[in-house]
């Protein structure tokens, strides 16, 4: 079953094309990856599914629905979470009070809110930093805690954008290890990434963009060999 | 629907978390403490004009506290926040005049300063959030002068209000004994707090402090940012709008400059920042401080016309900002640490 | 008719001012992404300079423009160094109060020093030229205001946009990180982009002596009209600031012709309404 389908989206800033005729679909609990070399267009696409973009044109159906130019919170609510690429925490809040904040738009009690919000922390391995401020956080708690907050929003769909930048070999296995669980549990995800050895194993599929288009799209192993996809990551004669 | 978060989760579920409590000191008992000494107050000082200091506090303090709950809760500056103010005050006068009961008149000052706000947000709150505190100054400019300019709000000369038989009903009571107004006051306080707590704790008082923090990533977990900042808006003008109510009645005499002035908009975010804007009991401690300071400059440079009221406000607002943003509360939260840490280490 | 076309020239004339006015608070939010609250207080100081210098001194207000402009931009650079630099790193809501006290400081210092009486030049140059062109008559102050607004406002917008050290400045204001990487202060430049203000805050309200009076709350009247200039034109753009400008004031001539006592409620709607249609204003990036 189709859960996201993105048909012929273009975004445009100014005079420059950031995503141009970008088609494709996610089945409902697939892990897909989205690669493609620096400015390829990748956060905006990010931006276009989370409704935080207005597309110049082309239509964004999920779940059967066509939800094109839609608001952030109704994406939110409707079951599309994200993470920000530039960590955007509540400052003001303990790392629990974040993921309560999240856990609200699903249950208004804030007893109920705040239970959810500490499942996430067990989930997830916030444990240790549960009550710290998330404005003093390292950058990898600060990475776990965006996914812990997407999670919070119990979403159907998860937009992860490079979660696994700047750690350390142990942090990303961990993280790693969290996006499987997460995505074992039924939980739809489109990674944005670009560590090629975690993505490879990691994703059951892949698209490439470059450019703002899409050059190539199917399982890692074939996308990985197609020549277009080589020579857009290293250059014309390899 | 994810497991990870059901309820019918592993086998491993272990225990929910309870947050470590670091301080023993309980919810209740910074509220019973300041009540308790706003209540002595009038008590320990018996003189006339300290329980006007008391009545005046009180008054901008929940006009303070209305600021506060959309600039320092909810990240929406204000700079013309005596619009709300001077509608409480404007519309009490009106009614009274009529021969409406004070407090009907004040009640319905309420939703009238509430649509004001929502009228003033609902273009600008989409947008970032400098271009709310600039429509606020521009509102508030128009205001002042349609005012100014309108006969039967009394133009600059102001509305005065009749002298009517002492008793609570018309919230009319004597000037030698000020104090069943000091109790009014806060009374109001009280109530103004109490629904300013309600809506600050549970999800609103969550989603307003995200939209402050983040309003981007606040949207991203399903906040619909536009919606609570008028929401926020409207139960801040309404709160204003109460203490311009009662002060009309107090005053018995509004006019532009004392119920919509820029000035008086000024006051209103020192007092919040002063105390500690986005800190519950922050424009209360800010009221006091400033109404007790204006009394002294007032009796050290009257007469000259050459106010150093704004110098120091002005001057008051800058430092706090650069050096403790928290204002006076975040400073002696910080001291409470320190003096805690060094007694921890043996 | 002539008097339509008259209202117009006005306007135009007036609304280079207005552009001139407006290009520190631009400029300010274009490098920093601060808005500068304070700003119609540095134009009241800029008045209030060329004021004395003419009370004082004996100089005509076009004689003492380097001065008053000089005395501005050292206004912005000890904002800079003394408040801006220190919140900086903090919350919205730090920046924006920090200015706000400033502007509230500044004016409460001009009331005190020299009381809220108004201050008006009289007999500036200025007022000696008088030109009729087609049946419309050009004042000598609006012709040298406007004149001295488009000439500051085009070596504003060459300086950032030709230069080197322009590009240093907008550089800093984009990537400070990266500008820092090829060798560029951003504290410096940051600093710089508040003197190039200051000074260009303080020409136009040396201009502004030549037609209009000073007072302790000038600035409150004058920076509403920067601000929806800014907001039409744009945050952050000096173009978008001169043709805005020059729209707000032939929209203002054109309302005070019909509706005087409303040109005021005419700039706030103008406001809402670019904030509604078209928040980035017509050539705004942020």
């Amino acid at each position: 079953m189709t859960l996201l389908r993105v048909e012929k989206l273009s975004t445009r800033f100014g005079g420059l094309w950031a995503n141009r005729d970008i088609s494709f679909e996610v089945e409902n609990g697939a892990l897909l990856g989205l690669i493609g070399p620096n400015g390829a267009g990748k956060s905006t696409l990010f931006g276009s599914i989370a409704g935080a973009l207005r597309p110049t044109s082309g239509r964004l159906f999920f779940d059967g629905r066509d939800v094109t130019g839609w608001a952030p919170h109704e994406a939110t609510r409707a079951g599309v979470g994200r993470t920000f690429q530039l960590m955007r925490v509540f400052a003001s809040m303990t790392v629990l009070e974040n993921l309560t904040t999240a856990a609200y738009v699903r249950h208004r009690n804030s007893g109920v809110a705040r239970r959810r919000a500490e499942r996430v922390v067990e989930a997830i391995g916030l444990g240790p930093v549960a009550d710290a401020p998330a404005a003093g956080l390292t950058a990898a708690w600060k990475k776990r805690l965006e996914m812990g907050r997407a999670l919070a929003t119990e979403p159907r769909l998860i937009l992860l954008d490079e979660v696994l930048s700047g750690l350390t070999p142990t942090e990303a296995n961990e993280a790693v290890e969290i996006v499987r669980r997460i995505n074992a549990d039924g939980v739809t995800i489109v990674m944005v990434e670009h560590v090629m050895e975690v993505i490879m194993p990691l994703c059951d599929r892949l698209v490439v963009l470059h450019y703002g288009q899409k050059i190539a799209e199917g399982e890692p192993a074939d996308v990985m060999r197609d020549a277009t996809v080589v020579e857009a990551y290293l250059g014309k004669a390899a | 629907m994810s497991q990870l978060t059901s309820d019918a989760a592993t086998s491993e579920q272990q225990e929910p978390r309870h947050s470590v409590r670091r301080t023993s000191w309980p919810a209740w008992a910074t509220p019973a403490l300041v009540f308790g000494a706003l209540i002595a107050y009038p008590f320990v000082m018996q003189d006339s004009a300290a329980h006007n200091i008391g009545i005046l506090a009180l008054t901008y303090a929940i006009a303070a506290s209305g600021w506060n709950l959309l600039g320092g809760y909810t990240g929406q500056v204000s700079f013309g926040h005596a619009l709300y103010f001077g509608t409480g005050a404007y519309v009490t006068a009106l009614l009274v005049r009529a021969g409406w009961s004070p407090w009907l008149a004040i009640a319905l000052s309420l939703p009238v300063a509430a649509a004001l706000a929502v009228v003033t947000g609902y273009p600008v709150f989409r947008l970032r959030n400098h271009y709310y505190s600039i429509a606020t100054i521009a509102v508030a400019e128009i205001a002042f002068l349609l005012v100014t300019n309108t006969s039967w709000l009394g133009r600059s000369n102001g509305l005065e209000l009749p002298i009517t038989e002492q008793s609570l009903a018309n919230l009319q009571f004597s000037l030698q004994d000020k104090r069943p107004y000091y109790f009014v006051a806060l009374a109001l306080f009280a109530l103004a707090a109490g629904g300013l707590a309600l809506f600050l704790r549970g999800r609103s008082g969550s989603y307003v402090r995200a939209i402050r923090d983040d309003q981007f990533a606040a949207a991203a977990v399903g906040i619909p940012v536009h919606r609570y900042k008028l929401a926020a808006a409207t139960v801040s003008g309404a709160v204003t709008a109460l203490a311009g109510g009662f002060y009309v009645m107090y005053v018995l005499f509004i006019d532009p400059q004392s119920g919509l002035g820029l000035d008086l908009s000024v006051s209103f975010t020192l007092m919040a920042v002063l105390g500690g804007a986005g800190r519950f009991w922050g424009p209360l401690l800010g009221a006091w401080v400033l109404v007790i300071v204006q009394d002294v400059t007032r009796h050290e440079f009257s007469g000259t016309g050459r106010s150093i009221d704004l110098l120091i406000y002005g001057a008051l607002i800058t430092i706090v900002a650069v050096t403790e943003p928290g204002g006076i509360l975040a400073l002696v939260q910080r001291l409470v640490k320190r003096v805690r840490r060094t007694e921890a280490t043996p | 008719m002539t008097d339509l076309a008259q209202a117009i020239v006005n306007g135009i004339l007036i609304g280079a001012v207005f552009a001139l006015v407006a290009v520190g608070l631009t400029l300010i939010y274009g490098v920093m992404d601060i808005v500068n609250f304070a700003h119609g207080e540095m134009l009241m100081l800029g008045m209030y300079s060329s004021f004395f210098a003419w009370s004082l001194f004996g100089l005509d207000p076009l004689v003492s423009l380097p001065m008053t402009g000089l005395a501005i931009a050292l206004t912005g650079a000890l904002m800079y160094y003394g408040v801006i630099a220190r919140v900086l790193g903090k919350s919205p809501l730090a920046q924006i109060i920090a200015t706000f006290g400033v502007q509230v400081f500044l004016r409460g210092l001009a009331q005190f020093l020299w009381t809220p009486d108004t201050r008006t030049v009289t007999g500036p140059w200025a007022d000696d030229l008088r030109i009729r062109v087609a049946g419309v008559v050009i004042g000598g102050p609006q012709l040298i205001m406007a004149i001295g607004a488009v000439v500051t406002t085009g070596a504003v917008a060459l300086f950032m946009n030709r230069t080197r050290t322009g590009g240093a400045i907008r550089a800093a204001g984009e990537d400070p990180s990266a500008a820092s990487l090829m060798g560029i202060n951003p504290q410096r430049m940051y600093a710089l982009a508040w003197v190039i203000a200051g000074a260009a805050t303080g020409v136009a309200g040396g201009l502004l002596m030549n037609g209009y009076s000073s007072s302790p709350t000038a600035g409150v009247t004058f920076v509403l009209m920067a601000f929806v200039v800014v907001a039409l034109g744009g945050f952050g753009s000096i173009a978008g600031a001169a043709v805005a400008g020059l729209l707000v004031g032939v929209a203002q001539g054109v309302v005070g012709l019909y509706a005087p006592s409303y040109t005021l409620a005419a700039a706030l709607a103008l406001y809402l309404l670019v904030v509604l249609v078209r928040p980035q204003g017509l050539l705004g990036t942020r």
